[in-house]
């Protein structure tokens, strides 16, 4: 058993909207490309070129409909740790590889005690640990510990990977525990929500969710535009009308 | 008892930039480099097509570098053709050979060379040594990817979408997306929906699928594929009825006023009515008179019908316009079935655009100087954009419908101002550009290069590389009667018209990049029979020899003779040039350079290094100096610093002259990639405020445009709503003029070169019987990997390795059809196994699936029990290259009539339940892949810098 903080000074997390996600896996690839020699280095691959191709990612996007018919959406689901501040991820932990960060609430990995039971990977209900075969431990989201603090990049380079490289700008970073950060205002104005709140980990990641489609199944009622009926018994019919108000005096 | 870690490691021995190569976008990217290796690549914030972010192609760069299919020395072909039988040579051997090859041809007969180059980002080298060696065989692969767009554009408004020019993002306040685009332009428009959204600006997706960019649409009209141009011209119809158009802009910078002779049956009947000066004319309400349109100091008359002073009757182009999209023909209930989309909805999505342009109108307090000299104290816009790519531009209608969305674009005032959709400079161009192609009969010669490029546009019968009989002189027939306004060329023609000798064969295929026996050919089956067939009596290839470039071991590779290895697109130079593709803002030019930032370590050689090596070995005109030693020694970063293309103008545009102090025309400048270098690898003129809004009638912008090379002319550039150019092809067709199309064409050439763009439904359609064949089966391009480059990416391919069919929910219901069942996809060509998926999210008339992702057994490094290649499929195998027989027994190609856009879209197929199984069909034999390093079983990339590691 591994024991929790009772708190953190900040609750360092990311925001996702997924309003904007177009499920174009660029926080998918980035995240892998940086942690693969980063700290979780190396993020390994089977069978890279063969039947069953598969490996360790921290960060994956799922895309899928939901709802039926005409009001159905596709949505994409980008899915990683949660840094949750109950999570039994951690507590799982028999030899206290699995950890919170007391400073920063991040939830890490010690490759060098983890044992590679996989306790963690059962005990998290949002499926966000990866196991590397070729390593024989368990690899997770680090929220890139070893970026956001790091001197030796540039001071708005210190975001996570998948939040660097997001072209639509659906992943932010930020204190969650910190009302007034900008990423807590977003989560307050939009309605952000925790994933699967019901089982209590209490996620410090945090969806935004789709803004309401503005088509026809969602009110959207601009009148139509005017004169657009033929006129009936030799009344001046719309494209007779049309002309007369296109004959007019016209500069160049 | 927390560990300790550290949070500040070292991240890079040394950042270098370059631009990606990933696909199109060629975002600036930075490459983190430790002990010589690729640590980490990711966007330059400096940039300005990604500012700073990168896609999920551009970050997996690292596994596209280290593939395994990376070819690793020059390879000359033992066995049969497609046998895979390589022996490794070397690049003596290799460049001895082709140039004996291509020296007999140009001793001979040019064009017995076909040169053509895929997805090239140097064309405006390859078109140049194409032009030098003398033969007009040359094309990228814009004829089967987008000419459609760019011909529409350019003959319309001087522009385009993509590289041309981009929506005024910033200001927008309506958005409509038109197709699949999630290939070109990827980073630019993924950024600017994610803005747009958040600004609560209306975004609106045309496509038959709603994935990508379809999903977070507001509106997502899932549309029936080939259609689209009825709903456009819905929208147009709408709009006129309802008086919700920009006249003022219309007369402003249009040809909307130009009188049109309407004189039925005779030679100039749909011609502009001209003054003794060759200007056109138009009515002058003021003074009741005709006066000459260009005139500023008219009142022109839109409506109307005029009497000329020989008794012709001719009217303004609008009038021809009103009376075509006023027609109940496109009124919203009469496109209602044919599209899918109820009348209400095209009625409400016309309002929305009327009242984003005329209610949201945007002004900047900006300055500026119209073309006739007038000062304007503020630039007014339309704030209503668009976008369109492929899935306008793949149909066989595609020419049209792409005219009829610029139309609906003009009508509604919204080119390039505040807020609509804005030109990227080098364009605006004149309409159309100013470069026609050359290799009519007389023009190709024995040693000697072409008077001119071999690609251009052609503004009338007359320009056409035909000969005395019609007889195409190009192989791929483009500018011929099949494919008048090719534009770009048909690379998907060129085997198969090479392979029947139709109209001629040729003796070497010289083909960089362009995977041509799988995902980029249609009908397959028939173009790998066409590559192997030999000639009976002789027992030699029909297509004599083969040259082939690419980086890694793709399909083409094994139907090569000579095998020319490319370097990664991290070991090179090159170069994005204004005189090509550029990388430019609606704000201003932008061209960018590759360096190298790590050295190759197999025998290979950059292709643009190969051929300005092989230009000068054969000595053609440009690469040799006078005392015929190599002109560019130093290769193609000597090319692009040296190289001029007129006196000052060379393949990057900024510091230039002995100093490096000008832009635009210059000396050369050695310094001048260093430059490049230090700026982050690219080099972005942003122009002033008064310089960029109506560029095409912006007096600053003209003149400093003419000053700099991109135009010809400072004259404004007015939109041709009505297109004479096409017209002249029409009267042809009736039988006016000496250069007139042989009978079998008549009736096609005058049907489709309508100066006005219509809609008509997609030849394929036509020619089918719906009821064998119900479904329309299209591509789509998942936005992590949209070309075959992707499949030996060791991440991306943990993605996507099995491409399903898509297919309508409630459609597959209708059939009995459940998800991961197996089905047959028939065509008329024949028929293809595929395992479905079900999706609400498609058009019920529709299946898709992912484009190229398929693989053939034994290339690209993969094992033969890949899902790519197990279970993966191409529609391609069903698509036909030529059109079924006509009247006569002649066969069109399966393109669009005007510019012989290859018409991908247009498959029409029918879905059976298959038997079950676990492979997709056809099979094809496996390739055999010799001469590359065996694949790991196991990756752990990053292993090697954790050790390298304190």
């Amino acid at each position: 058993m591994t024991t929790l903080p009772q708190t953190t000074e900040k609750k360092l997390g990311l925001v996702i909207d997924l309003d904007i996600c177009v499920g174009c896996q660029a926080c998918v690839t980035s995240c892998k490309e940086w942690n693969t020699s980063g700290y979780s280095a190396p993020l390994s691959d089977q069978d890279p070129y063969g039947s069953d191709p598969h490996g360790a990612w921290l960060n994956r996007v799922h895309g899928y409909e939901i709802g039926d018919g005409e009001t159905s959406l596709t949505l994409h689901f980008p899915r990683s740790c949660l840094h949750c501040e109950a999570p039994d991820c951690v507590t799982v932990c028999p030899t206290g590889a699995s950890y919170k960060r007391a400073e920063d609430g991040i939830v890490l990995v010690d490759p060098d005690t983890c044992i590679g039971c996989k306790l963690c990977s059962w005990a998290c209900p949002y499926g966000a640990r990866e196991y590397d075969y070729a390593q024989g431990v368990m690899k997770k989201c680090t929220l890139c510990v070893d970026r956001i603090y790091n001197e030796n990049l540039d001071e708005e380079d210190r975001v996570p990977a998948c939040v660097r490289a997001c072209p639509t700008g659906a992943r932010a970073f930020g204190d969650l525990g910190d009302p007034d950060s900008a990423v807590s205002k977003s989560v307050n104005d939009r309605g952000g929500f925790d994933l699967l709140a019901d089982f209590g980990y209490k996620p410090v990641n945090k969806y935004l969710p789709p803004r309401p489609r503005r088509d026809s199944n969602n009110g959207a009622n601009t009148p139509f535009l005017e004169s657009t009926a033929p006129g009936a018994n030799g009344a001046q019919s719309a494209t007779d009308r049309f002309f007369a108000w296109a004959d007019r005096m016209l500069a160049r | 008892m927390q560990p300790k870690i550290d949070t500040s490691p070292k991240v890079a021995d040394d950042i270098k930039t370059t631009t990606c190569y990933m696909c199109a976008c060629r975002c600036g990217i930075r490459v983190y480099l430790q002990n010589g290796e690729v640590r980490y690549i990711d966007g330059n914030r400096d940039h300005p097509v990604n500012k700073g972010v990168i896609c999920g192609k551009g970050s997996a760069g690292i596994m596209q570098h280290t593939s395994p299919a990376r070819l690793r020395a020059p390879l000359l072909r033992v066995g049969e053709r497609g046998s895979g039988e390589f022996r490794e040579i070397s690049w003596t051997e290799a460049l001895d050979l082709a140039t004996s090859w291509l020296g007999e041809i140009r001793r001979t007969d040019p064009k017995k060379l076909a040169f053509f180059t895929g997805r090239d980002q140097s064309q405006a080298l390859t078109g140049w040594w194409a032009s030098q060696f003398g033969t007009p065989n040359f094309a990228a692969h814009g004829g089967f990817c987008s000419v459609n767009m760019a011909a529409a554009g350019l003959y319309t408004f001087g522009g385009s979408f993509w590289e041309f020019g981009e929506p005024d993002w910033e200001r927008t306040e309506y958005f409509m997306l038109w197709g699949v685009a999630e290939d070109h332009a990827s980073n630019p428009i993924k950024s600017a929906l994610g803005k747009l959204k958040s600004r609560g600006v209306k975004v609106v997706v045309v496509n038959p699928v709603r994935t990508g960019y379809g999903a977070i649409a507001d509106e997502w009209i899932g549309i029936r594929p080939g259609t689209d141009g009825l709903f456009v011209a819905a929208l147009i119809h709408e709009l006129l009825t309802s008086q919700k158009i920009d006249l003022d802009y219309l007369a402003r910078y249009t040809n909307a006023h130009w009188l049109v002779i309407q004189n039925p049956g005779a030679h100039d009947d749909g011609l502009f009515a001209r003054d003794d000066d060759g200007q056109p004319l138009a009515w002058d309400k003021g003074s009741g008179e005709f006066a000459s349109a260009k005139s500023i100091d008219i009142a022109p008359a839109l409506v109307g019908a005029f009497t000329l002073d020989n008794g012709r009757k001719a009217v303004p182009a609008f009038q021809l316009v009103a009376d075509r999209y006023l027609s109940l023909d496109y009124a919203p209930d009469r496109v209602a079935d044919e599209t899918g989309i109820p009348a209400a909805t095209v009625r409400r999505i016309a309002a929305e655009l009327a009242e984003a342009a005329f209610d949201k109108e945007v002004t900047l307090d900006v300055p500026w100087t119209d073309w006739a000299g007038r000062a304007h104290d503020q630039m007014i816009g339309r704030p209503v954009s668009m976008h369109a790519m492929r899935g306008i531009s793949a149909h066989s209608n595609g020419f049209h419908t792409c005219r009829l969305i610029h139309l609906l674009q003009i009508l509604l005032g919204s080119i390039d101002c505040p807020g609509g959709f804005r030109y990227k400079p080098p364009f605006p161009k004149l309409i159309p550009p100013h470069v026609k192609p050359t290799g009519k009969p007389g023009e190709v010669k024995p040693d000697t290069p072409l008077p001119g490029p071999p690609l251009g546009f052609i503004e009338g019968p007359e320009d056409l590389l035909i000969d005395d009989q019609g007889v195409p002189t190009r192989i791929d027939k483009a500018y011929s009667w099949d494919a008048p306004m090719a534009a770009h060329g048909l690379m998907h023609m060129v085997i198969t018209n090479a392979a029947l000798g139709d109209p001629y064969p040729v003796d070497v295929l010289f083909m960089y990049m362009a995977n041509m026996s799988w995902n980029s050919s249609m009908n397959v089956p028939a173009v790998l029979g066409h590559l192997t067939d030999k000639d009976p009596k002789t027992d030699e290839y029909k297509i004599p020899k083969i040259i082939y470039s690419d980086a890694y071991y793709s399909e083409m590779v094994a139907y090569a003779d000579l095998v020319l290895p490319d370097t990664t697109y991290l070991e090179r130079w090159d170069c994005v040039s204004l005189l090509d593709r550029p990388v430019s803002q609606a704000d201003g030019p932008a061209d960018a350079i590759r360096q190298p930032v790590v050295a190759p370590d197999r025998d290979v050689r950059p292709f643009q290094d190969v051929l300005l090596d092989l230009g000068a070995r054969l000595a053609l005109p440009g690469f040799v100096d006078d005392a015929g030693d190599p002109r560019y020694p130093g290769g193609y970063s000597d090319y692009i610093v040296n190289h001029e293309r007129a006196p000052g103008i060379g393949p990057l545009a900024a510091w230039r002259g002995t100093d490096g102090g000008e832009y635009g025309r210059g000396a050369p400048n050695k310094n001048q990639l260093e430059r490049y270098i230090e700026n982050g690898c690219f080099h972005y003129h942003e122009l002033p405020e008064n310089m960029r809004f109506y560029k095409h009638a912006n007096r600053d912008y003209l003149d400093w445009a003419k000053g700099i090379g991109f135009i010809g002319s400072s004259e404004p550039i007015v939109f041709q709503l009505y297109s004479e150019t096409l017209q002249k092809f029409r009267l042809a067709a009736c039988g006016h003029g000496t250069i007139q199309p042989p009978d079998t064409h008549r009736e096609r050439i005058e049907t489709y070169f309508d100066p006005l763009p219509f809609w008509y439904a997609p030849f394929e359609e036509s020619a089918l019987d719906g009821s064998e064949f119900p479904l329309h089966a299209i591509t789509q391009r998942p936005m992590h990997m949209y070309h075959s480059w992707g499949s030996q990416n060791a991440w991306l391919r943990q993605i996507t390795a099995q491409n399903k069919l898509y297919i309508n929910r409630q459609k597959a219901h209708e059939l009995g059809l459940a998800d991961d069942d197996w089905v047959w996809i028939t065509g008329h060509l024949g028929r293809v196994r595929a395992q479905i998926s079900l999706m609400d999210g498609t058009n019920e008339h529709t299946v898709w699936t992912w484009n190229a992702i398929a693989k053939r057994k034994g290339t690209w490094s993969l094992d033969k029990d890949a899902p790519e290649a197990t279970k993966g499929f191409l529609l391609n195998h069903l698509i036909g290259e030529l059109l079924p027989e006509r009247a006569g027994g002649y066969r069109y190609s399966n393109s669009d009539p005007i510019t012989g856009q290859a018409a991908w879209f247009d498959l029409r197929v029918r879905i059976e339940k298959a038997e079950a199984g676990d492979e997709s069909r056809p099979q094809f034999e496996p390739l055999s892949a010799p001469h590359l390093v065996d694949p790991p079983d196991e990756l752990e990339y990053g292993l090697q810098f954790r050790e390298a590691r304190p």
